[in-house]
């Protein structure tokens, strides 16, 4: 990796974490302790399954808040502070500090879901007191909601390089939310017909197909994740997150900093 | 050689929601600064001083126009090696120490990491930050702030500095301190340019100026050229407490503090004044002529450029 970006990634990954964004940490080990000991008292052979699904869900809700309410300020918050004057001021161009706020705002994120994928095995060694090899899946699902992640920053900080932070929130959690119906989004377009069908064709594929990532259930129940989905998966947060960090690119590459 | 060749920069912005419409921010600037010259770029606020040094830095785009950096073009990236900057009211990342951010930026000016940890001591010790340097600059007061922006704009050795409102914000001591740094980087040869409404930080130190308002360059030169124009006028002082009459009769502008007298006169009185203090026996202390100060020229200039908008076409 070009060196400067690594640098800017690095500040960012420290301003988070001295931001004290980690703390969320404490409220998920709280989340989670306390349901794995309610359903413990509550339930019968189904603490496994209620764990799994609302662990998981809770490091993906977590992950989500986080990326919105950072990647938002990513550029913006910059430009307002005017930290971004001698920054730019240096050899540094201006993709490279966006891709840079990237990776720093992807980094943080994967460091946080590494402690949150903790806490989760440790919930479900309480509930059920020993670790089996189908609870593997759980990294697979883990893998995905990072990949929903690298989805969620690039949109922020497309929003972040040209709107103002309150917008940006409301534009980027919109299309997550469209998003994590994207499949039924395309189910529609398929069933409607003239302009809408076209008009509804176009927001379906331009807005991010999040539900193929969503396999908490199924892994909840331990059935497994084909290779295929896997590979898919993969490509489809890579390509869609390079379309959106370009646009971020030719949008800033071009704004003046008033 | 040039260190900056501004040629005909101009910068328009639209402004706003609705109905955009053109609000210009920097007429046609053509301007020169000098290998290693001390370079002052005054005019009252809103003059277009921050928006020159913003195109110059490549945060703004200009309409029309370029500029030439040390012999490259203004945007070329590998220039900015070479050049410091100090923005306007300063504000870092405010989770760093500044060491932590004069690290940093060394980091990204590509200061070798060797060369960059002694780089960073030297300047902490010549901003006077070295006791704070491992507290966060969100406990920085505003004059704190400023001293580390300083230190950054000069932390990879720069060629060319430029400064914007480098004063603001400091004590007088620290106004002292910043002066002495800007004499001592133009004895290390290096280029000077920096923007201020303080005209007398700009008479002790720039070789020369330039005065910008509303966008328009409005008076470029050596300070000596601009400020020597003889106003025809004598300033006499002496040691006393009381002005003799017939100094007074002369028409004489005087002024009294502690125990000196100062008049000004007329050039062709000066004799006169002269000899009514010998008779008077009067301690002559000085006989000066009166030039012109540099914001007296500077006042000038703006108040013309006001006639000239006002008058009607």
């Amino acid at each position: 990796m070009n060196t400067r970006i690594a640098y800017i990634a690095a500040n960012t990954f420290r301003e988070a974490v001295r931001d004290r964004v980690l703390y969320n940490l404490i409220a998920f080990a709280l989340l989670l302790s306390g349901a794995a000991i309610l359903v413990g008292q509550i339930s019968i052979e189904i603490e496994k399954l209620v764990v799994i699904n609302l662990g998981l869900t809770a490091v993906s809700l977590f992950g989500v808040v986080i990326a919105i309410f950072i990647g938002i300020g990513l550029v913006s918050k910059e430009i307002d502070k005017r930290t971004l004057y001698t920054v730019l001021s240096r050899p540094v161009r201006r993709w490279e500090f966006i891709i840079g706020k990237f990776f720093g705002l992807a980094g943080t994120l994967v460091v946080n879901t590494f402690f949150m994928a903790i806490g989760v095995f440790v919930a479900l060694l309480y509930v059920a007191h020993k670790l089996i090899r189908a609870d593997a899946l759980i990294l697979v699902a883990l893998y995905f909601i990072i990949l929903e992640f690298v989805i969620v920053c690039s949109l922020a900080l497309l929003f972040s390089s040209f709107s103002s932070p309150l917008l940006s929130a409301i534009f980027s959690f919109s299309l997550f939310v469209i998003g994590s119906f994207g499949e039924d989004l395309r189910n529609f377009a398929g069933m409607a017909h003239g302009v809408s069908r076209w008009l509804a064709m176009g927001a379906a594929y331009l807005v991010p197909n999040l539900s193929p990532f969503n396999v908490i259930s199924s892994i909840a129940h331990e059935q497994p994740v084909a290779g295929q989905l896997v590979l898919h998966n993969t490509l489809y947060a890579l390509f869609y997150a390079i379309m959106v960090l370009s646009a971020a690119i030719l949008i800033f590459e071009y704004r003046d900093l008033k | 050689m040039a260190a900056i060749e501004i040629l005909g920069l101009e910068k328009t912005y639209m402004v706003g929601f609705w109905r955009k419409r053109p609000k210009r921010a920097l007429s046609p600037l053509q301007l020169t600064v000098e290998d290693g010259e001390i370079f002052g770029f005054l005019g009252p606020n809103g003059a277009g001083k921050t928006t020159t040094l913003k195109l110059l830095m490549g945060l703004v785009f200009p309409t029309a126009g370029s500029a030439r950096i040390l012999d490259h073009e203004w945007n070329d990236p590998s220039v900015k090696a070479q050049i410091g900057f100090l923005p306007e009211q300063p504000y870092f990342y405010d989770h760093l120490t500044a060491h932590e951010l004069l690290e940093y930026y060394g980091q990204l000016s590509g200061v070798p990491a060797k060369q960059r940890r002694q780089r960073v001591e030297q300047v902490l010790q010549q901003v006077g930050l070295r006791d704070v340097q491992g507290v966060q600059l969100r406990k920085f007061s505003k004059g704190m702030l400023q001293r580390v922006g300083i230190g950054q704009a000069i932390l990879h050795d720069p060629k060319l500095v430029f400064f914007d409102e480098p004063m603001s914000g400091l004590d007088p001591m620290g106004r002292r301190e910043v002066r002495d740094l800007m004499e001592q980087l133009k004895h290390e040869g290096k280029t000077v340019f920096f923007s201020t409404h303080i005209l007398s930080d700009a008479e002790t130190l720039c070789d020369r100026v330039a005065i910008i308002h509303k966008g328009e360059l409005r008076g470029v030169g050596a300070v000596e050229d601009l400020t020597s124009s003889v106003q025809g006028k004598v300033e006499v002082i002496w040691q006393g407490t009381l002005v003799p009459a017939s100094i007074k009769a002369l028409g004489a502008e005087c002024h009294a503090t502690g125990d000196r007298v100062r008049v000004i006169i007329a050039e062709n009185q000066q004799d006169a004044v002269i000899d009514i203090l010998r008779r008077e026996r009067q301690r002559l202390i000085a006989v000066t002529p009166v030039r012109t100060s540099l914001e007296a020229y500077f006042v000038e200039k703006l108040r013309r450029a006001e006639t000239t908008a006002g008058s009607p076409t």
